[in-house]
């Protein structure tokens, strides 16, 4: 066999299919998240109504024609409220998750790969973070910097940042113990190279799944933030702003209090099933 | 109870498959037939992945995760195994049936002293009163030959050695008086001076209460020592079933003889070294001394695991090291590769220092040596293909990428004998000895000088270590590169190596060149651990004297360690007074190796 041809052999890239390989669940719930993401952009631009408009006297409407998911505690029309509310809600939890994973990644990392000193002052930073109740920290950081939406966000993503920390630099620290770190190390590799190269690829998938659970946590502590009045402003809100505000209508099964909590669980539960979902190759097969 | 008319134990007809999700099944044992006499010994031989444990296990009604027994019978005294229900499965056992694992370590709970352990089979199946167990235990650790049988149930399982742990879990499986008792490869984990005395603990007993047992290994030299009859499985079928001895005398199948030549020494991959005289060495180490902890006043660490090692190893030629886990062999290539620094001691690569921290190291000093570490699996990252795997060393050392880097790549792949085809496949699809291939080829991607092997073959199957050593063999003499080889298995040293180190407690007791382990006299912990090695006979154990054996079977302790020769206590030619107090010296033999001991040439032979 010729050179040539070797790398003929070689070339070929494995192929993808359009489905990226994800399972059927994984492509239904890629949809339902992207469709979600797409009506936070353009959702507002659907409303049938202005969001904080007055527009009935029928307070806790049914679903009828003229207002699809019923109507509010303050007769507004419920379908305009959540396009309204999509924004928020995708527009602080993803931002503050994904700064989460980020930092606590990044940092976890650096512990893992550094050791010693380093290891010892951001693992007892973190461990002085976490002893915060997230609730009594955001209160804090609200009441001095006031709400809005680039606050709402940092402060969910520092809250958020030392259970992805502890995760990465456990399951770090496990692989910089295996003999492909070593024979990287004794390749001559700097830290950084190993990092990247050899440990970082190995924890795509428990990073993901951290990802997803984080997004989850600050769902809820964003409605419980807006039920205090510190998270979104009325009129805006969030889709945990809105169960919490039509929570009495709960008793007469007011579309108004169910369809916001069927939108938050439609998300967490897609974004997991989208995660769990995505091939991974470890422990993809066992010889 | 048993008929008489029948065999005790019957398998017929058994088939197992295993499923993966979405995967057509793949068998696994395909119309497996087999019996057993009371009191026999049968052994199921074969290399990983023949379906051997598997057909252990089914003979306890038991298919491991993923896997269904499909056809078959299987019965045991009067008891039809497959057709138990679930109930009847977990009364049957533990008690009829019992298993012995490859790891007593593993096995053992921790956190549970020993007794209460071993005892818990007879108490959970209701056979008899704590007391009468514990009393029936005690007699088991004596005809196990446990050191303080009275005593050593009332330690937990990490105060006792690992040999004494396998031995401990045999008397666990025979407490309950079972019918048929499993032992799947019970000593392939130790050590060989610790297998001799677990095999023959293990031979005694099962003759003395003339035990039925199936015993699970691939080692042919073992199981010769114990089975009356063995079954040769290949691919999940029988390939031959004969008496032990018409296995080893007159095999007739292809594949038994193909195990048979495996499990022979053998030196026929090993070449003649390039001329001595050649060149200077490529590594020369003197005075080296490492270990773990930091460092005291006087720049000794805290504990030492290598102690004043020196030796030369020139261009193109193989020096073997070896030694029993825990002697040092491996920190000693760590501290080669720079991954553990040295505390003292010179190393010198082609004559020039050779830095002791990977850090400090030049990019050619670097390059010019390779590790290879000995689980395949770990060494080999799993997120990454082949190819991608390969290409990092060229890209590192040689700036290579692209198309040059890819024909590079399918090049290395054809020196280690693979399939292009494997170059995008992921470590997990490719078999144990593929694995360490491409680690081979890893190494060989920096095109280095010298290449240290630590244990590369010991977690392959004989018939697949035996074609890594050979290539080996053919890569350091196609390409000059010398190796550092080390391993616990005197036949593979045997194979390749031109020089031989044998380590104790980090210190080098004797080295020369591989005649060195051929020819008296020797050092005599060098012939205690050629003496260990089992034989292809069946009469080799019988062979093996009763103060030899307790000398194979005394182990290092800790206090061993800070004597001047920690072979002292184990020593047959021991001299009170000196050996205690001073340290060996150094002395050269006739025969060209040079040991650490006091005896004379003279006196040592007359020992020998």
């Amino acid at each position: 066999m010729s050179a040539a041809q070797r790398t003929a052999v070689v070339a070929p890239v494995r192929r993808r299919s359009v489905t990226l390989g994800l399972s059927a669940t994984g492509c239904v719930a890629a949809l339902v998240v992207i469709a979600l993401l797409v009506l936070a952009v353009i959702g507002p631009m659907l409303a049938p109504y202005p969001p904080g408009a007055i527009v009935t006297d029928d307070l806790f409407g049914p679903m009828s024609r003229a207002h699809l998911f019923g109507t509010d505690y303050l007769g507004r029309d419920m379908l305009s409220r959540i396009l309204e509310s999509a924004r928020y809600t995708l527009g602080i939890a993803l931002p503050a998750a994904a700064l989460a994973s980020l930092t606590g990644t990044s940092l976890g990392m650096l512990a893992a790969s550094a050791g010693g000193l380093t290891d010892a002052a951001l693992s007892r930073a973190m461990d002085t973070l976490i002893c915060f109740p997230s609730i009594i920290f955001s209160l804090v950081v609200v009441a001095a910097c006031g709400s809005s939406v680039t606050v709402l966000i940092l402060t969910a993503g520092v809250i958020y940042t030392p259970g992805c920390f502890r995760i990465v630099r456990s399951i770090a620290t496990d692989i910089s113990a295996k003999d492909f770190v070593h024979a990287a190390r004794a390749r001559g590799e700097r830290s950084p190279a190993i990092v990247l190269e050899e440990i970082l690829p190995n924890m795509v998938a428990p990073i993901l799944t951290d990802f997803g659970l984080r997004f989850v946590f600050i769902v809820l502590l964003l409605s419980s933030l807006s039920f205090l009045g510190l998270g979104i402003q009325p009129p805006y809100s969030d889709w945990g702003g809105l169960v919490r505000e039509n929570l009495d209508g709960l008793s007469s099964g007011a579309p108004a209090v169910l369809i916001p909590a069927i939108c938050i669980a439609v998300l967490t539960v897609s974004i997991n099933l989208l995660i769990d979902s995505l091939p991974s190759r470890k422990g993809a097969r066992r010889g | 109870m048993d008929d008489a008319a029948a065999p005790y134990v019957e398998v017929s007809g058994l088939c197992v498959v295993g499923r993966e999700d979405g995967a057509a099944p793949v068998p696994i044992i395909i119309d497996l037939n087999f019996a057993i006499a009371r009191g026999e010994v049968l052994a199921l031989i074969g290399e990983s992945g023949s379906g051997k444990t598997t057909a252990a296990l089914a003979l306890m009604g038991y298919a491991r995760r993923g896997c269904s027994i499909t056809a078959g019978h299987v019965r045991v005294g009067i008891t039809d195994v497959l057709a138990l229900p679930p109930h009847g499965l977990t009364a049957y056992r533990g008690r009829n049936v019992t298993y012995v694992a490859q790891s007593a370590a593993a096995s053992f709970n921790p956190s549970q002293r020993i007794m209460s352990q071993v005892i818990e089979p007879a108490l959970v199946h209701g056979l008899m009163s704590r007391g009468e167990a514990e009393d029936k235990a005690r007699m088991l650790f004596r005809a196990l030959a446990l050191p303080d049988p009275e005593g050593v149930g009332s330690r937990y399982p990490h105060q006792v050695s690992g040999g004494q742990l396998q031995r401990l879990m045999a008397a666990m499986a025979l407490i309950t008086g079972p019918d048929l008792v499993i032992l799947d490869e019970p000593t392939t984990a130790l050590d060989v001076t610790t297998q001799i005395e677990v095999l023959w603990a293990f031979r005694n007993v099962v003759r003395q209460l003339h035990t039925t047992a199936v015993y699970v290994s691939h080692d042919l030299p073992v199981v010769a020592q114990l089975a009356d009859r063995v079954v040769v499985l290949h691919g999940g079928k029988e390939q031959e079933t004969a008496p032990i001895a018409t296995i080893l005398h007159e095999a007739e199948h292809p594949y038994t003889r193909s195990l048979l030549a495996a499990a022979k020494p053998s030196s026929k991959v090993a070449s003649t070294p390039v001329a001595a005289d050649a060149k200077r060495d490529v590594l020369a180490i003197s005075g080296l001394v490492a270990g773990y902890g930091g460092l005291d006043a006087q720049g000794m660490p805290r504990f030492p695991v290598l102690h004043d090692i020196g030796f030369g190893i020139g261009p193109g030629s193989v020096l073997g090291v070896i030694g029993e886990s825990g002697c040092g062999k491996s920190t000693l290539a760590q501290v080669i590769a720079g991954l553990l620094p040295a505390a003292h001691g010179t190393m010198l690569l082609d004559g020039r220092e050779l830095p002791r921290r990977v850090a400090e190291r030049t990019p050619e000093q670097l390059q010019a040596v390779q590790i290879v570490f000995q689980m395949a699996d770990v060494a080999l990252n799993p997120a990454r293909t082949v190819a991608g795997i390969l290409a990092r060393p060229l890209k590192f050392y040689h700036g290579m990428r692209g198309a040059a880097a890819r024909r590079r790549v399918a090049e290395l792949l054809d020196m280690v004998h693979l399939s292009l085809q494997l170059a995008e496949r992921y470590p997990d699809e490719l078999s144990g000895g593929q694995k360490q291939r491409v680690n081979l080829a890893r190494a060989l991607a920096a095109e280095p000088k010298l290449i240290l092997c630590d244990e590369v073959t010991s977690a392959l199957d004989t018939i697949v270590a035996a074609a890594v050593l050979e290539l080996l063999a053919e890569l350091r003499r196609e390409l000059g590169v010398a190796l550092m080889f080390i391993s616990h298995d005197l036949s593979t040293i045997r194979a390749i190596c031109d020089q031989v180190m044998v380590l104790y407690a980090g210190r080098a007791v004797e080295a020369g060149p591989r005649a060195t382990l051929e020819s008296k006299p020797m050092h005599p912990y060098t012939e205690l651990l050629l003496a260990s090695v089992p034989e292809l006979r069946t009469d080799w154990l019988d062979g093996i004297e009763r103060a030899a054996l307790e000398e194979a079977s005394a182990g290092l302790t800790m206090e061993d360690l800070h004597r001047p020769c920690p072979f002292f206590r184990r020593c047959p030619v021991h001299l009170p007074g000196l050996c205690d107090v001073q340290p060996p010296p150094v002395q050269r033999l006739s025969k060209g190796a040079a040991i650490a001991c006091h005896r004379t040439e003279d006196e040592l032979r007359q020992a020998q």
